[in-house]
């Protein structure tokens, strides 16, 4: 098994942060992990993206020419990384300010509203964890939802495990709104 | 059982640090590699361990902090990136003039001046050359991974004290940004001053327990006595090139191809070789791990009855000055590099091999 | 009374330091350093601390400082002293650490080092000699150095529009909250130079107190760099270095 994943949007959404819980997770399923986060002001508001994989083996690069899964949570995401996704793969795609939407029909493309969703929890923050349910449900490679919460502790500081049930039911919720398009 | 952690390559250097017992941390911040000192403030390490932590007021009197430390026979180290480590270069020569165990971790970013916060691998010449005046080297060690982050921390150490040597370890914005799993050293306990004075009777520590006092110095002005020091230091080079040389191989002795590089790049390189290998061209890898003494037997040997040697780095073309050296050009041995902070794809180094190598046999 | 009445151990008033080595100095006829060292190595013997004393010698004329004094030393690189010093305070509390530069070495190229270490009241002595002038690479002017002295570099005198004010680091470090006591003397007359002694011995009691940094600036001469006798240099230097320089204690802390 070996899961090659990019997660990629606006600095402030959270993606550096859900491929932390993801490492992690993957990390206390036994799998060898690397995180890898594009760096620096882009952190402010920019674009930020972050390659999480996921392997049985030692990882060689952390760097990718196409991935498995993309997930884009912005125009400028989509139209940088959709092509990148491998025939046969995965597309996550947040609509919220999308005017041009995939073409591709060699892979499967899943378009999630997940802003909405975090609102209908009450809860804006919750967003980037809307968004790894959807992934979770999506991956071949299942991560025991056990191991996602050793996940969620490991990579949350001590004073924040009291948000992992928030979190929690925001992958719950995550994971309904996977529908093919 | 050590717990086994995710960390970033930064974060991996200051806990290995404190669990090596390191006595002293000195450093000025500076991105890609500020989580260094940040991890070290927040661990709080003169607590448990009795390490010191000090944010100088500049990487200049970081380093010397450094050297007065090491000048003691404490285990001290300090971290930096590319501009930060340009202005410690003066201390670092004093460092390897006065044969004084310490270490510098410099995670490169991309120049030359202030140039870009993005990864580069530019500095090679800078660490494995010299860098600051005067003929010395350091041991250089390129880690590829955060284990490897983690583990040349106590390596770079024990190479330091075994030597008398300051030991780098040259690594990169990748490997000090990513996050891998790492098994971190067990805790050792620092040495007791008492240790530190056997250990090194050379130490300027103060005259406890000495009749005749000990001078740290690297000044010499009469011409005769100081070529003894710089044979002296030369003798101890060649020491270390017969003893430390390290490095990795991949699939060599079947390749027709060879591609060499070091650090996070070998890894990309790597994913390159199983793409080259899809459309049947057979690669291996080399990956010097010590780019200071530098495994040039290993690719000799290596290239004999090769057809060509790709070098990739991330900068316009430094190690591969040392890779020519070693096969005498008895092959063709081409270059690819991307600059700026750009860091190439496993693709393009396909694409690079095969233009620049199988084109044009 | 004959010679061996006059040599019993008795009647000795003075002797040569105990930890100045028997070695002829570099220093030139007439210099301020000599009379320095021997203070310097009079009071560490006598608070009885040199089994615990490190030194870190400047570049500068007092480069060599490391050859006269019998104590551990570490050479540093110009201007760099207080940051060596700081690592060795830091890394051994016990010890007793002092630097000891020059005008060049303190408040030029290692303003940063000094004002940064005096800040942080690292527990160290720093000794700073003032002679308003290089003196080791040929006589070149200082930061220090007076309007109008004439140096190599400023041939014509030292002039504001070129060069500036001369540079009074020691009332800076004044101003400081690490510093504990900065004081300002001279050893041209035997009466200073016991005021010079005493003030060294309050200082290295002050490291050992831990009580943050001291600073004894020696106001000193350099009759070669400043091509006079030394005799006349030490009345150049009380008729114009005083005058900007003043002795005297700048700071004492109380606690």
């Amino acid at each position: 098994m070996k899961t090659e994943i990019i997660a990629a949007g606006f600095g402030g959404q959270g993606v550096l942060s859900m491929g932390k819980i993801l490492a992690y997770s993957g990390l206390m399923d036994d799998k060898e992990v690397t995180w890898m986060p594009s760096y620096g002001p882009e952190q402010r508001g920019g674009t930020a993206n972050v390659t999480v994989i996921l392997s049985d083996e030692r990882i060689s690069s952390p760097v990718l020419d196409t991935y498995d899964i993309v997930i884009a949570l912005n125009q400028q995401s989509l139209d940088k990384f959709g092509p990148r996704v491998k025939k046969g793969g995965i597309l996550i795609y947040d609509t919220n300010g999308i005017h041009k939407h995939p073409e591709r029909t060699d892979i499967d493309v899943y378009p999630i509203n997940a802003m909405d969703a975090a609102l209908e929890l009450g809860n804006s923050k919750a967003y980037n964890m809307i968004v790894m349910g959807a992934l979770l449900e999506a991956m071949e490679y299942k991560i025991p939802m056990e191991n996602v919460v050793k996940g969620l502790k490991k990579s949350l500081p001590e004073r924040h495990h009291k948000l992992i049930p928030v979190n929690q039911q925001a992958i719950e919720k995550g994971r309904t709104l996977l529908k093919k398009k | 059982m050590e717990e086994i952690r995710l960390m970033k390559g930064n974060e991996a250097i200051a806990h290995a640090a404190i669990r090596y017992g390191c006595d002293g941390y000195f450093g000025y911040p500076i991105t890609p590699q500020s989580e260094v000192l940040e991890t070290l403030e927040a661990l709080m390490p003169w607590e448990t361990t009795g390490m010191v932590v000090v944010q100088a007021e500049s990487e200049v009197a970081a380093i010397n902090m450094v050297y007065g430390g090491a000048a003691t026979g404490k285990a001290v180290m300090t971290s930096s990136s590319s501009p930060g480590v340009s202005l410690k270069q003066e201390g670092i020569s004093y460092i390897a003039a006065s044969s004084l165990p310490a270490l510098i971790l410099n995670v490169m970013r991309g120049g030359p001046g202030l140039g870009t916060i993005q990864p580069s691998q530019a500095d090679y010449f800078q660490a494995v050359k010299g860098g600051g005046h005067g003929d010395y080297h350091l041991i250089v060690l390129a880690p590829s991974t955060v284990q490897e982050m983690a583990d040349f921390v106590g390596l770079g150490f024990d190479l330091a004290f075994k030597y008398c040597n300051p030991s780098m370890i040259l690594a990169d914005g990748i490997v000090g940004q990513m996050m891998e799993k790492v098994v971190l050293p067990e805790q050792r306990p620092r040495r007791t001053d008492a240790e530190i004075r056997e250990q090194c009777p050379w130490a300027a520590t103060g005259r406890e327990g000495r009749r005749k006092r000990n001078v740290v110095t690297s000044l010499e002005l009469e011409s005769d006595k100081m070529e003894i020091i710089n044979n002296q230091l030369q003798a101890k080079y060649r020491e270390i090139e017969a003893n430390e040389t390290r490095w990795e191989e991949i699939d060599t002795a079947d390749a027709d191809y060879l591609i060499i590089s070091f650090g996070s790049v070998a890894r990309i390189s790597t994913k390159a070789k199983e793409l080259a290998e899809d459309e049947g061209i057979k690669v291996g890898i080399i990956r010097p791990i010590t780019l200071w003494p530098f495994p040039t037997e290993a690719i000799r040997k290596a290239a004999e009855g090769k057809k060509g040697i790709l070098v990739v780095e991330l900068n316009a073309g430094q190690m591969i000055e040392d890779v020519r050296l070693a096969v005498h050009d008895s092959l063709p041995v081409k270059h690819f590099g991307r600059m700026g902070g750009i860091i190439p794809s496993p693709s393009e180094i396909v694409t690079a091999l095969k233009e620049k190598l199988i084109a044009q046999a | 009374m004959d010679i061996q009445d006059i040599i019993k151990p008795e009647n000795k008033v003075y002797a040569a330091p105990e930890l100045l080595e028997e070695v002829n100095m570099h220093y030139c006829p007439g210099c301020s350093h000599g009379v320095i060292h021997k203070l310097v190595a009079e009071v560490i013997s006598e608070l009885g601390i040199v089994e615990r004393t490190v030194g870190v010698s400047p570049v500068g004329c007092a480069v060599f400082a490391y050859n006269y004094i019998d104590c551990d030393w570490i050479e540093a690189a110009h201007g760099r002293a207080p940051a060596i010093a700081t690592a060795v305070n830091r890394l051994w509390p016990e010890n007793v650490v002092f630097t000891y530069q020059g005008d060049g070495d303190m408040s030029a190229i290692g303003t940063a080092e000094t004002i940064h270490a005096a800040n942080r009241g690292e527990n160290i002595v720093m000794i700073f000699v003032n002679n308003a002038i290089y003196g080791m690479t040929g006589g070149q002017m200082a930061p220090t150095t007076l309007l109008g002295q004439k140096t190599a570099t400023s041939p014509y005198g030292r002039r504001v529009d070129l060069n500036g004010y001369p540079l009074e680091i020691t009332n800076l470090l004044k101003e400081l909250d690490g510093t504990c006591y900065v004081t300002r003397q001279s050893v041209h007359t035997p009466a200073n130079v016991r005021k010079t002694k005493a003030a060294l011995k309050k200082a290295f009691q002050n490291a050992i107190a831990k009580k943050g940094t001291s600073v004894v600036e020696v106001v000193s001469t350099c009759n070669s760099g400043w091509k006079m006798t030394p005799e006349k240099a030490n009345e150049w230097m009380a008729q114009h270095m005083f005058e900007k320089y003043p002795l005297g204690d700048l700071k004492v802390s109380e606690n």
